[in-house]
C-alpha cells in the first residue's frame, strides 16, 4: 500500500491553481455522493513471496536474452546460407522465410525478456502523481501577458499601423509566386484540347490490344468482344505517351445479331454488320470497362459495378456511372479490315466540368428518355 | 577496491560531462519519475508509434533500392514470367528489390504490414478516445493533432501503394484522376498538373515519391512529436478505479517500470512484424503486371484503409447534370461531400460536445462508454456507417462469395447505410442504458453470488451479496448531465443557439441513468425482499 507521493517536479503544489473553478454546464453536483475508497491493498506477486519463483522469472529473462542473441546469429547465418538463386521462386521464398523468423526471434527476445522482466521483478508497487490544470501558474500568464505587452509597447506593433498593415499585405502577397512556380507541372497547352480527342482518325484500323495486330471484320464472330487499340498505337513508344493514349482510345468491340441491336436514330451507319465498338474507359471516373457478359451483352465495370448494356448504345442500366460509353463509329476498309469512321463524338472517360464544350457538332446524343429506364 | 569507492565511477563522470554541457539533469528530474496509468487500451497509442519506428526503418532500406522513375526499361531480372517485358523503372525496381535482393522482400512486407498495423491501431486509438471521451478538455486540440495524423496516414498509404506502378496500383490513380476531374471549375486542371498532362504520364511516380517519403513523413513525426508533448503536458487519462481521482494519476513511473515495458513492447510489435512479414505474403505485384490502362481483373479493390472512400463511390446514386453547358458529377461529388461531412464531424466532435454541455471542467477520468448512452450510440452508429461503405468497396466479393446478384448487394448496403445507421443508433442507446440500470441493480441488491438457499417456506431464492467498496467504485463514481433550461441570457433575451443548446442537451441526457447516491443505497438496505 505504500504509494510513493510524487509531487510534479518544480512546481509546488501551490494554492493558486484550486483558485480556479470552471463551470460545470450541464453536469449536476452531486450530493450524497460516496467517498473514493483509496488505493486497495498492493497486492504481491508470487515472485515476491517466493525466492525461487523470484529466480526461475530472473532464468526465463535471461533465457528470452539468450535466445535474442542465437536469433541475430541465425539472421546472419540465413542472410548466407539460404541464398537467392536467380530463377528460382523457392529460394526466394526460403530466404525471406528464414531469416525473418531469426530477426523475429531477434527482436522478440529482447520484447519478452524485457517485459518479463518488469512485470515480474521490478517494483510492482503504484504510483500517485499529483495532477495540476494544463494552463499556466498565475504568475506566468500575468509575465506572458506582459511580455507582449512589452513587445507591442517597444516595437510599437498596434501604434505604428501603417508599418503593421503594409507588414500583412507584403506577408500575404509573398506565397504568391511559390504557387505560381507549380504552373509548370504540366505542359503549358491547355488540357482540354489533349482530353477531349483521342488517336483514332478517318480509316485508322482497329487492332487487338496489346499485338496491333488488325482485326477482319470476319473474324469477329457473333458473342465474342475484342480489346482494341488503333493499329498505329502499337508503334508507339513508352515515352513518346504510349500508356497516355491508349487510356483514351482504348476500345471494347463486340459483335451482336444485327437484330438484337436498338441503334439510336442518327447513329445508325455507325456500327458494322452487328459490330460494335465502344470506348472502354468508364464515363464514372476512368476503370477499364473490361467485364464482358456474353448472355446478357452487359458490359461491367470491375471497379464500381457500373453496368452499360451493349445492345442499346451501352446505356447505364445499373451503377454509379451516368452517361453511355462513347461509340466509336466504324466501318471497314476494301481489304476487309475494321477501321475507325473517324474519332469519338464526344470526350471519352470520367465527365468533367467543362466537357459539353468539346462535344463535336456530329454527335449523336442518345436522347434522356431512352436512359430513363434505368434499374 | 576501496580506492574506486571514493573515486566517481565512469558513470557518473560522463553523466556530469554531459549535465555540464546540456542541462539532461533537469528533463531527469523533471520526467524520470512521471507516472503512466495501466490500462490494455493505452497500449494502441504504443502500437501506433512503434509500427511507425517499423515503417521508417524498412522504408529507408527499401529507398537504396526502388528507383521511382516511369522511364521504360526492359525487364531482366530473376522472375520469369515477366522477362523481356516493358514496364517503368518504378515497377522494375520493385520487382528487383523483392527478387534479386536478400532481404528485399522481407523488408518490403514488413513495410506494408507495418503500414496496415499502422492505420489499424490508429483507427483502434482512435475509437478508444472517443468511446471513453478522453477527448474532453483539455485534451480537445490533441484529438485534432491526431485526426490530422489519421488523414496523413492514410495519404501515405494511398502514395506509398502507388509507387510500384503496377496494374492494381495504376488503377487506383486512374479512379482518383476520375474523381479529381470531377471537381468544379478546376477539377480538370488539378489532373492535368497532378499528372504532369495526360493521364497517367511520366511524372506521378516520382512526385508521389517525395511525397511519400519527404513531405508527409517530415509531417507526421513533427505531428508525432506535438501529440506526445501534449500527452505529457495533460497527462493521460485514468479509468475510475479506487483510489484514482481526477486531480491524481495512479500508474507507474517511467523510471524503470514505465520504460521497461514500453520498450519491451516496441520490440515484441517490431518482432511480430517481422514475423508476419516473414510468413504472409503481401501486395504480390509481380503477379499483376505493370500499369496499362487497358487490362483490369475482376475483384480488384484498394487496401482496405481506403476502401471506405471506394465504397462510397459504387453506392452513390448515378446522377450528373449538365446546367449552362457544365457538367456537375453528382456521382462523384455527393460522396465527396458526405465523406468530408463526415470527417470534419469527427474532427469537430469534442468541440460540439464540449459546447452542448457546457462544461469547463477538466476531465482526467475516462469514461465508460455505457456511462455517456448518447455518445457511445453516436460513435456506434458512426462505426458503422464506416463499416458499411467499408464492405461497399467490396461489394462484388461479396456478391461472387455468397452467390449473390451485385445489385441486389449494392442495394442492401444503400439500405444498410441509411436505415441500418439509425437502428444502431439506437440500438447502442439502448444497450448503454440497459448496462447501467444493471450497474445499478448490482449497486443496490448485489450481485447474484450462484448461492442458492430453500427458506424454511419451502421458497428458493439466490443470495445477492453486495460488492465490496473497491469493486463496486468504478460503478458509483461517474458525471452525470442534465437537460438544461432555456433561461434568458444578460440582456434578458432567449436566443436561438440557447434553444438549440437546451433541445441538444434533451437529446444527450433525457434519459440518464443517475448514479446511486448513498442514500439510496441506505434504502435500498433496509427494503429487502
Amino acid at each position: 500500500m505504500s504509494a510513493e507521493d510524487q509531487s510534479a517536479p518544480g512546481e509546488p503544489v501551490g494554492t493558486e491553481h484550486d483558485v480556479v473553478v470552471y463551470g460545470r454546464g450541464a453536469a449536476i453536483e452531486q450530493r450524497d455522493a460516496f467517498e473514493n475508497p483509496g488505493l486497495p491493498p498492493h497486492r504481491p506477486r508470487q515472485t515476491d513471496l517466493h525466492p525461487h519463483k523470484e529466480r526461475r522469472a530472473e532464468r526465463q529473462v535471461v533465457g528470452w536474452f539468450l535466445a535474442s542473441m542465437l536469433g541475430s546469429v541465425l539472421a546472419i547465418v540465413a542472410y548466407f546460407a539460404v541464398p537467392i538463386v536467380p530463377g528460382d521462386m523457392g529460394s526466394v521464398r526460403a530466404n525471406n522465410l528464414f531469416l525473418g523468423l531469426a530477426i523475429a526471434l531477434a527482436l522478440l527476445g529482447i520484447g519478452f525478456g524485457g517485459m518479463h522482466w518488469a512485470r515480474q521483478l521490478m517494483s510492482s508497487h503504484e504510483v500517485v502523481e499529483e495532477r495540476h490544470l494544463s494552463r499556466g501558474s498565475v504568475p506566468s500568464r500575468e509575465r506572458a501577458v506582459e511580455i507582449f505587452r512589452l513587445g507591442d509597447e517597444e516595437s510599437g506593433f498596434s501604434r505604428r499601423s501603417l508599418i503593421r498593415n503594409t507588414l500583412i499585405g507584403a506577408i500575404a502577397l509573398v506565397p504568391l509566386p511559390a504557387i505560381v512556380l507549380f504552373r509548370d507541372l504540366a505542359p503549358v497547352q491547355n488540357p482540354d484540347v489533349a482530353l477531349a480527342h483521342t488517336m483514332w482518325e478517318p480509316g485508322m484500323r482497329l487492332a487487338l490490344d496489346p499485338s496491333g495486330t488488325p482485326i477482319k471484320a470476319a473474324d469477329v464472330t457473333i458473342g465474342s468482344a475484342f480489346h482494341v487499340i488503333p493499329e498505329e498505337l502499337a508503334s508507339v513508344g513508352h515515352e513518346e505517351g504510349y500508356l497516355d493514349q491508349k487510356a483514351l482510345a482504348a476500345v471494347l468491340l463486340v459483335r451482336l445479331k444485327p437484330e438484337d441491336i436498338k441503334e439510336a436514330p442518327g447513329r445508325e451507319g455507325w456500327s458494322y454488320d452487328g459490330i460494335v465498338a465502344y470506348s472502354k474507359i468508364c464515363t464514372h471516373v476512368g476503370c477499364p470497362v473490361a467485364l464482358y457478359e456474353q448472355q446478357t451483352h452487359h458490359l461491367l465495370c470491375p471497379c464500381h459495378q457500373s453496368t452499360f448494356d451493349v445492345t442499346e448504345h451501352a446505356k447505364v442500366i445499373f451503377g454509379p456511372a451516368k452517361r453511355p460509353l462513347p461509340q466509336l463509329p466504324i466501318t471497314v476498309d476494301d481489304e476487309g479490315f475494321l477501321v475507325a469512321q473517324r474519332d469519338f463524338t464526344e470526350p471519352v472517360g470520367p465527365s468533367y466540368f467543362e466537357r459539353l464544350h468539346y462535344v463535336d457538332p456530329e454527335h449523336v446524343p442518345v436522347s434522356a428518355a431512352e436512359t430513363e429506364t434505368r434499374a | 577496491m576501496t580506492a574506486t569507492a571514493t573515486r566517481p565511477s565512469l558513470t557518473s563522470k560522463a553523466s556530469n560531462y554531459l549535465d555540464e554541457r546540456t542541462s539532461i539533469s533537469t528533463m531527469v528530474a523533471a520526467l524520470g519519475r512521471k507516472v503512466f496509468p495501466d490500462h490494455w487500451s493505452f497500449m494502441l497509442g504504443e502500437v501506433i508509434l512503434y509500427s511507425f519506428v517499423a515503417i521508417l526503418l524498412s522504408g529507408t532500406f527499401l529507398t537504396f533500392f526502388f528507383e521511382p522513375s516511369m522511364v521504360p526499361v526492359h525487364y531482366d531480372g530473376s522472375y520469369v514470367p515477366l522477362k523481356g517485358m516493358e514496364m517503368s523503372a518504378a515497377y522494375a525496381s520493385t520487382i528487383n528489390l523483392s527478387f534479386d535482393i536478400r532481404g528485399g522482400l522481407l523488408m518490403r512486407q514488413l513495410h506494408h504490414w507495418s503500414a496496415l498495423l499502422f492505420i489499424a491501431a490508429i483507427g483502434l486509438h482512435m475509437l478508444r478516445v472517443f468511446f471513453t471521451g478522453a477527448f474532453r478538455k483539455p485534451r480537445e486540440v490533441n484529438w485534432v493533432v491526431g485526426f490530422i495524423l489519421f488523414i496523413l496516414a492514410m495519404a501515405e498509404g494511398f502514395t506509398g501503394y502507388s509507387l510500384p506502378d503496377d496494374l492494381l496500383s495504376g488503377n487506383g490513380l486512374a479512379i482518383i484522376n476520375g474523381m479529381v476531374k470531377g471537381i468544379p471549375l478546376v477539377g480538370e486542371w488539378v489532373s492535368w498538373l497532378l499528372f504532369g498532362g495526360l493521364f497517367p504520364g511520366n511524372d506521378i511516380v516520382p512526385r508521389l515519391f517525395v511525397l511519400h517519403i519527404m513531405l508527409l513523413p517530415a509531417l507526421v513525426i513533427a505531428l508525432i512529436g506535438v501529440h506526445l508533448v501534449l500527452m505529457v503536458i495533460n497527462k493521460h487519462t485514468q479509468f475510475a478505479g479506487p483510489g484514482k481521482t481526477n486531480d491524481n494519476v495512479v500508474g507507474a513511473p517511467i523510471m524503470p517500470l514505465f520504460a521497461a515495458k514500453a520498450g519491451s513492447f516496441f520490440f515484441i510489435v517490431f518482432g511480430v512484424l517481422v514475423a508476419i512479414a516473414s510468413t504472409f505474403t503481401i501486395l504480390p505485384v509481380w503477379e499483376y503486371g505493370p500499369y496499362d490502362p487497358s487490362p483490369v481483373s475482376a475483384g480488384t479493390q484498394p487496401d482496405w484503409y481506403i476502401g471506405f472512400a471506394d465504397g462510397a463511390l459504387r453506392l452513390a446514386p448515378g446522377l450528373e447534370s449538365e446546367i449552362f453547358g457544365l457538367t456537375f458529377s453528382w456521382n462523384i461529388l455527393l460522396p465527396m461531400a458526405v465523406l468530408g461531412l463526415f470527417i470534419v464531424v469527427v474532427m469537430i466532435y469534442p468541440f460540439l460536445e464540449a459546447w452542448i454541455t457546457g462544461d469547463k471542467r477538466e476531465h482526467h477520468i475516462a469514461e465508460r462508454p455505457r456511462n455517456n448512452p448518447t455518445r457511445t450510440a453516436i460513435g456506434a452508429a458512426g462505426v458503422w456507417f464506416y463499416a458499411i461503405m467499408w464492405a461497399a468497396a467490396s461489394s462484388d466479393l461479396i456478391a461472387t462469395h455468397f452467390h449473390l446478384n451485385v445489385f441486389q448487394v449494392t442495394w442492401a448496403l444503400q439500405a444498410m447505410i441509411t436505415i441500418g445507421t439509425v437502428i444502431v443508433y439506437w440500438l447502442t442507446k439502448r444497450i448503454a442504458i440497459g448496462l447501467q440500470k444493471k450497474d445499478r441493480e448490482i449497486l443496490l441488491h448485489g450481485y447474484e453470488s450462484g448461492n442458492i438457499r430453500r427458506l424454511p417456506g419451502g421458497e428458493y431464492i439466490e443470495v445477492h451479496e453486495p460488492l465490496d467498496e473497491y469493486s463496486s467504485w468504478k460503478l458509483k463514481a461517474f458525471d452525470s448531465y442534465e437537460p438544461v433550461m432555456v433561461r434568458p441570457n444578460a440582456q434578458g433575451r432567449i436566443t436561438p443557439a440557447t434553444h438549440l443548446r437546451a433541445a441538444l442537451t434533451r437529446w444527450f441526457f433525457e434519459d440518464r441513468i443517475a448514479p446511486v447516491t448513498r442514500g439510496e443505497l441506505e434504502a435500498s438496505k433496509h427494503d429487502h425482499h
